[in-house]
């Protein structure tokens, strides 16, 4: 099955690469299904997993009405190819253990809540109603991943040493959370989006208190990693869709 | 079931009450493994309200409850099966009392 070309407008752009953080994410937890740690937490990731799913539905089905050009939320989710793809690289790296799967979660879910919190007064009502539910969302996901962290990083020596590698090996994508472009100027020029500078500080309030409760050093920041919001992507994310795109591209339209 | 793993038998098992509307009482649902009462409560809320099944929950250690013996149950609760007299049904109601 061809890929589709989107047109991509400002508002488009700005509302896939939400769509793309939350698909990508939610395609991640989902790999869990089957082999978490425990049965409790089994769950908890398959919940989070379908929560983030829930969120990128709505936003490529907004992505697909502001582009008009008939492309419904399966056709953006499954037919675009990985450079089409807007996500934070962050989001899109692999699970790992248990420990780079939590810390994952904690580094986007202390971005994701505020974010959300502060969409909710967006200037786009739909944009605003999607942030209403996803802020709900992601302030469980936060105060899950966090309590884990602080578990883990104050646990047994090697639990620890195997969360502060998670974040030492996750840090260089963080600095992706904050950066901005042209459409993301227009987006809040427009009211429509938030400033993610403004969202900084408490981000970083927020996963120094956990790595503190944690007994972990918040890493320095170094080099970032940047690229994923212009679709250029590491190398994982070609692997994921390729699992996650294979049933919609071998069998187009298929149902059950 | 698989045989516990060592993990869960080294986890505390903890036993979810869930009141599932205001006005009526927590009940009893299930049981999970969890290390501490606040995962405790947070495996309840992702293990059973999936499906808005509740408002409120309940997570107590299971080694903090105390059971009757199955084998007692003759001395336990045989004795009142003949005290027919207990159950509130030898009185007259008057009709315009209703339904009680």
């Amino acid at each position: 099955m061809t890929s589709i070309r989107v047109t991509e407008t400002p508002l488009v752009t700005y509302v896939l690469r939400r769509a793309d953080d939350a698909l990508v994410l939610g395609h991640r937890l989902s790999e869990w299904c089957g082999k978490a740690p425990m049965m409790e937490e089994e769950m908890a990731l398959a919940n989070m997993g379908l929560d983030l799913i829930g969120q990128a539905r709505a936003l490529y089905t907004y992505a697909g009405e502001a582009e008009a050009a008939g492309h419904d939320e399966d056709a953006l989710a499954y037919r675009r190819d990985e450079r089409a793809y807007r996500n934070l690289l962050l989001v899109e790296q692999p699970n790992g253990d248990f420990a780079v799967t939590m810390v994952r979660q904690l580094l986007y879910a202390a971005y994701a809540d505020p974010y959300w919190r502060a969409m909710m007064s967006s200037r786009d009502a739909t944009l605003a109603a999607i942030a209403a539910k996803a802020e709900k969302e992601t302030a469980y996901h936060l105060r899950h991943s966090a309590e884990w962290v602080v578990r883990l990083g104050d646990g047994t020596p090697e639990s620890h040493e195997r969360t502060a590698r998670a974040l030492m090996t996750l840090w260089p994508y963080t600095g992706e959370l904050f950066e901005t472009d042209a459409v993301d100027d227009a987006m809040i020029e427009a009211g429509i989006a938030v400033d993610p500078a403004s969202l900084r500080d408490t981000w970083r309030a927020t996963v120094a208190d956990v790595l503190g409760r944690a007994t972990l050093t918040m890493p320095a920041d170094g080099y970032m990693q940047k690229g994923g919001r212009s679709g250029r992507h590491s190398e994982h994310l070609g692997h994921l869709l390729t699992e996650l795109q294979y049933m919609q591209r071998t069998i187009p339209g298929a149902t059950w | 079931m698989t045989e516990p793993t060592r993990t869960e038998a080294a986890i505390p098992l903890w036993e979810v009450f869930i009141r599932a509307r205001n006005g009526l009482a927590h009940k009893h649902v299930g049981s999970l493994h969890a290390p501490d009462a606040t995962l405790a409560l947070q495996a309840a809320r992702d293990l059973y309200t999936r499906r808005g099944e509740g408002l409120s929950i309940w997570v107590v250690p299971s080694a903090a409850i105390t059971a009757s013996d199955p084998a007692e149950k003759g001395m336990m609760f045989e004795p009142t099966a003949s005290k027919i007299y207990r159950h509130p049904t030898f009185y007259e109601i008057p009709d315009e009392v209703g339904h009680m």
